[in-house]
């Protein structure tokens, strides 16, 4: 799943160096991203914030694998990556359990083995008991739950994530928030998480990085502060959050 | 929403109110059963009541004598001492083995040309609109043609029943493969599935809704296509629903006639309810429907 293997400086986990991506050839030709180079710490959980058209999504199927910059380099080194989506993309047909066994089977990972994986994995995201529901018995929350314990299932270590939660309820969102954090730390996961929601961001973490739009290039990059675990209505995000939406205000406005 | 309880924290959000109720797990009475069952069976029995009432009503309007046509008073008596013979069993045993060995081999078919179809594009440019054009096709012109290539044979009714399923069973499996959620197929990707795994894990079983409502209409396209064939090709001597049906024509019996038509549809809505129940579990287990 990577793109390169280059051997990575220092403790980063994904080194992305001056990259661009264009669609489509000639006249019809689109920039999503020109000239982007994001560096991600092992261990480091970093929130990448633009708006529409910023490319964010495009970032992360690169560092995924699924596409190829069309210069620079993505590095991964040996990491693992697993991807979410904003849709849970559970297989309708499968079981819960059965749905979280499906990249253990891709690395053949024997049937006992992967039975015991499966109770651990429910465990982690408290799902336990529900691994014979099929995925349309579940709530939305309940379904990002599995995606998460299936993208685990994968043994990465490197979690890409594309607005995970973008279409859950407020109060949902702020448990699953909970959840993440925890299951980060627990697993010591390096996470890319990608979200047009600056209080989400600024929750989630150590440090916000603010895309640009059409073409997607890095604007800023804010450290966040506060200590762990935060809450999203706090003072301290909200004034972190405001200082942010100003800046990326700025940006919407320029190409509105 | 006893479901819910996990002892945690699981569902706590607001989501936990799009949690469906369990359904049907309630106790129920003998009593309660009983009447589910009248509820759906009284407008069955309406109908063939009505049906059987309107038949009798023409007959009695003396629209054609009843030698031609016989009410069910005369009809269904028939149709009992016809289903006590081995002769009627054994007409009944060769249709369906032709009808089940056709579809057997339109399936093959169907399922060599779907996936090679959903596979290389050159190929659906070229014939993918040929099949769509197949399907509407009437099966029954083609029977000149194979009583040319195979003589009066069983070949050539197969031959007919591969051509008019076969592009209906393909069209399915087709389409099937070619809505598979694009969300699911990034899902796959991002996993690493490929190859036959994908095939096995994701394509197939995503495919399959559509599949079975290809093999249903291919099914319908076969069975009309036999009993066409069975009453254009007559095979000398051999006993088939198609042939019992045109010797009664010719000795002029039409209570015997009657009686077969009432097997030909009860035959049909009998694979109907078969493939009726198929798609309904399938569609119930992938969560299509509620």
């Amino acid at each position: 799943m990577t793109t390169t293997t280059e051997p990575l400086t220092g403790t980063n986990a994904v080194e992305i160096d001056d990259i661009s991506k264009v669609f489509g050839r000639g006249r019809g030709a689109v920039t999503a991203i020109d000239g982007m180079s994001v560096h991600v710490r092992e261990g480091e959980f970093l929130a990448i914030l633009g708006a529409s058209g910023c490319g964010k999504s495009t970032l992360l199927s690169l560092v995924a694998g699924l596409e190829q910059p069309t210069t620079g380099t993505v590095s991964v080194g040996d990491h693992r990556v697993a991807m979410m989506f904003q849709e849970a993309a559970l297989f309708p047909w499968l079981t819960v359990g059965a749905n979280i066994e499906i990249p253990m089977k891709v690395n053949r990972v024997p049937k006992a083995e992967r039975r015991k994986r499966v109770a651990e994995l429910l465990d982690l995201v408290r799902l336990t008991g529900f691994e014979r529901k099929r995925p349309h018995e579940l709530s939305g929350g309940m379904r990002q739950r599995v995606a998460l314990a299936r993208a685990l299932a994968q043994d990465a270590d490197v979690l890409l994530m594309d607005e995970p939660f973008g279409a859950l309820d407020a109060m949902t969102r702020d448990i699953l928030h909970d959840e993440l954090e925890r299951i980060w730390r627990e697993k010591s996961l390096t996470i890319m998480f990608v979200t047009h929601n600056v209080r989400e961001a600024v929750r989630l973490g150590d440090a916000v990085v603010l895309l640009s739009s059409r073409p997607g290039r890095v604007i800023s990059e804010f450290e966040v502060e506060g200590e762990r675990p935060r809450r999203i209505d706090s003072a301290q995000i909200a004034e972190q959050a405001a200082t942010i939406t100003d800046r990326l205000r700025e940006e919407v406005s320029r190409h509105a | 929403m006893p479901e819910t309880r996990t002892g945690d924290n699981a569902v706590q959000g607001l989501d936990a109110l799009e949690l469906q109720p369990k359904r049907g797990t309630a106790e129920r009475s003998p009593g309660e059963i009983a009447r589910a069952v009248w509820a759906g069976t009284w407008p069955k029995l309406a109908a063939v009541v009505l049906v059987l009432l309107a038949w009798q009503a023409v007959v009695w309007s003396g629209w054609r004598s009843e030698w031609v046509f016989p009410g069910p008073d005369r009809v269904l008596p028939t149709l009992f001492n016809e289903i006590t013979t081995p002769e009627f069993w054994e007409a009944v045993r060769v249709t369906m083995r032709r009808a089940f060995i056709g579809f057997a081999l339109a399936l093959a078919v169907g399922v060599v040309i779907g996936l090679a179809v959903s596979q290389f594009k050159p190929l659906r440019v070229a014939i993918g609109s040929l099949i769509t054009g197949l399907q509407t096709m009437p099966s029954i012109v083609w029977f000149p043609f194979a009583m040319l290539l195979y003589g009066i044979s069983e070949s050539a009714i197969m031959f007919v029943i591969i051509l008019g399923a076969a592009p209906s069973i393909a069209g399915g499996l087709t389409s099937g493969i070619d809505y598979v959620p694009p969300s699911l197929l990034r899902a796959g990707k991002v996993m690493g599935l490929q190859g036959v795994q994908r095939y096995r894990l994701l394509i197939i079983p995503a495919a399959l809704p559509m599949f079975v409502t290809g093999l249903k209409q291919g099914w319908a396209f076969a069975w009309r296509s036999l009993m066409a064939g069975e009453l254009l090709v007559i095979i000398n001597q051999q006993n088939s629903i198609g042939w019992a049906l045109s010797q009664a024509r010719q000795l002029n019996d039409a209570e015997r006639l009657l009686s077969y038509i009432i097997i030909v549809l009860a035959i049909g809505i009998m694979i109907d309810l078969f493939f009726n129940w198929a798609d309904r579990s399938l569609r119930r287990r992938w969560g299509i429907t509620q």
